[in-house]
């Protein structure tokens, strides 16, 4: 037993580092797996905080970048509204069923952290529980798709960015009903893959990708970017399709968290429609 | 001793909150952050009685480094691993001044101090890139993100040491 108890006094350096570096793999590679970064993530009051104060003095230098994007959204809302003569009640919110129940709401946010150099990236953004923001709701830009919150406290979130690794987005053609699934392979910032799209979808350069609406997560037909290039995947039987992001994600100032109020149903008529 | 752990206790706060708040923020050619925390590594005082302590601290400076870039553990199990290392290192590029516990890094030559810390940063790196990339297939991105990723962190690690460092004569 002494020998033992000496062993141990004799090699304490090593069994420390030995402690610690487990304790950071394990942080490492919960975060490998999707839901999982439960302790270690940037949606606190520390470093929400941190980077909320830092922000706001970015953002004064910005404000003209963001008036105009206001404007260009404006203006487009304007021209769809006017243009479509069924819609005749204005509305406060920017997807509205036109039954009188609403199933999506909008939260405007504001990033106060973003990332695009790394492999798995996320964004901080400066609202949280306190303004009913849950895990898996959507993120959306004026331009574009942006991601999926991952993390919540208080009052920040983090936002899975589009530009990750392990993030998987249901998404579709917007001139076929031809859906796949929308990654990143971690090489550019400006370009997403299309992947699983059957090989008899018609496709060509410059096509219009919108989101699929078959996860619950977003809505049908948010934009994500126009199609680059089209490659045969390994089998041949799917297409592998390059997309130009609309979204510039390396300048993201104020987006929108959607949330859709029906989805615990759609859920759960799921989880009953699998367990049968 | 009580000066001492001040100096490194403010040399902790301020290497994070740089690194957070401009560091990660360069993005050189795309994709090029320097680490410039590493710094608080490299500069620990050298004392032998210290060593769970300088090794608990490196983990932590990890450990904050993770919880702002939302990167897992990545900071910390690369931070703690030089931690431990560093006497190896150290007995390998100073010999006789780190034997005989007379060494202070302030003091020595420009070469000497370079290659020491050329020599932990890659290691940093290494670890930092494999963990974070985390595929096969991407070897050949590991090995350049990590070479030029180094360089640049080098460079300004020599560059900033040479800055803060008091001339005693």
């Amino acid at each position: 037993m002494q020998q033992i108890i000496n062993f141990f006094i004799r090699n304490k350096t090593f069994f420390l580092y030995l402690l610690l570096l487990s304790i950071s793999l394990g942080f490492t590679f919960q975060s490998h797996s999707y839901h999982k970064s439960k302790f270690i993530n940037s949606a606190n009051w520390l470093s929400g905080g941190i980077y909320e104060s830092m922000n706001g003095i970015g953002d004064f230098f910005e404000l003209k970048k963001y008036n105009r994007q206001l404007v260009e959204e404006n203006q487009r809302l304007r021209s769809l509204l006017i243009n479509n003569k069924l819609i005749s009640h204005t509305d406060d919110t920017l997807m509205s069923d036109t039954t009188s129940n609403r199933q999506y709401k909008v939260i405007p946010a504001e990033v106060i952290k973003n990332s695009f150099d790394l492999r798995k990236n996320y964004l901080t953004i400066n609202k949280g529980e306190h303004d009913s923001i849950r895990q898996d709701m959507g993120v959306i830009s004026s331009k574009g798709i942006v991601g999926i919150i991952e993390n919540t406290s208080g009052n920040y979130s983090t936002v899975q960015s589009v530009l990750n690794t392990i993030s998987e987005i249901n998404a579709q053609l917007k001139n076929s009903n031809h859906f796949g699934t929308l990654e990143w392979d971690g090489k550019n910032q400006k370009t997403v893959q299309l992947v699983d799209i059957s090989r008899v979808a018609p496709v060509k350069v410059g096509d219009t990708v919108i989101t699929g609406g078959m996860s619950a997560i977003f809505p049908k037909g948010i934009l994500i970017g126009s199609v680059s290039e089209v490659n045969p995947d390994v089998s041949g039987n799917y297409f592998i399709i390059e997309i130009d992001l609309f979204n510039d994600m390396t300048s993201l100032g104020h987006v929108y968290v959607i949330n859709n109020e029906h989805k615990k149903e759609i859920k759960q008529l799921e989880s009953e429609t699998i367990n049968e | 001793m009580n000066n001492d752990l001040i100096k490194i206790i403010v040399r902790f706060f301020i290497l994070v909150l740089a690194q957070v708040l401009v560091f990660n923020h360069i993005n050189l050619f795309g994709y090029i952050n320097p680490y410039v925390y590493t710094l608080f590594i490299l500069l620990f005082p050298v004392k032998k009685e210290s060593r769970m302590l300088f090794i608990f601290l490196s983990f932590l400076i990890g450990v904050s480094i993770d919880l702002f870039s939302d990167s897992g553990g990545v900071h910390a199990v690369a931070s703690v691993t030089i931690a431990y290392i560093r006497p190896v290192v150290l007995r390998w590029v100073f010999r006789n001044a780190y034997e005989y516990q007379t060494l202070k890094i302030a003091a020595t030559s420009l070469g000497q101090r370079s290659l020491y810390i050329i020599l932990l940063i890659l290691t940093h790196h290494l670890i930092l890139f494999c963990l974070e990339i985390f595929s096969f297939t991407d070897i050949p991105f590991i090995l350049k993100k990590t070479l030029f990723t180094s360089i640049f962190t080098s460079c300004l690690c020599i560059l900033f040491m040479v800055l803060f460092s008091r001339k005693k004569r």
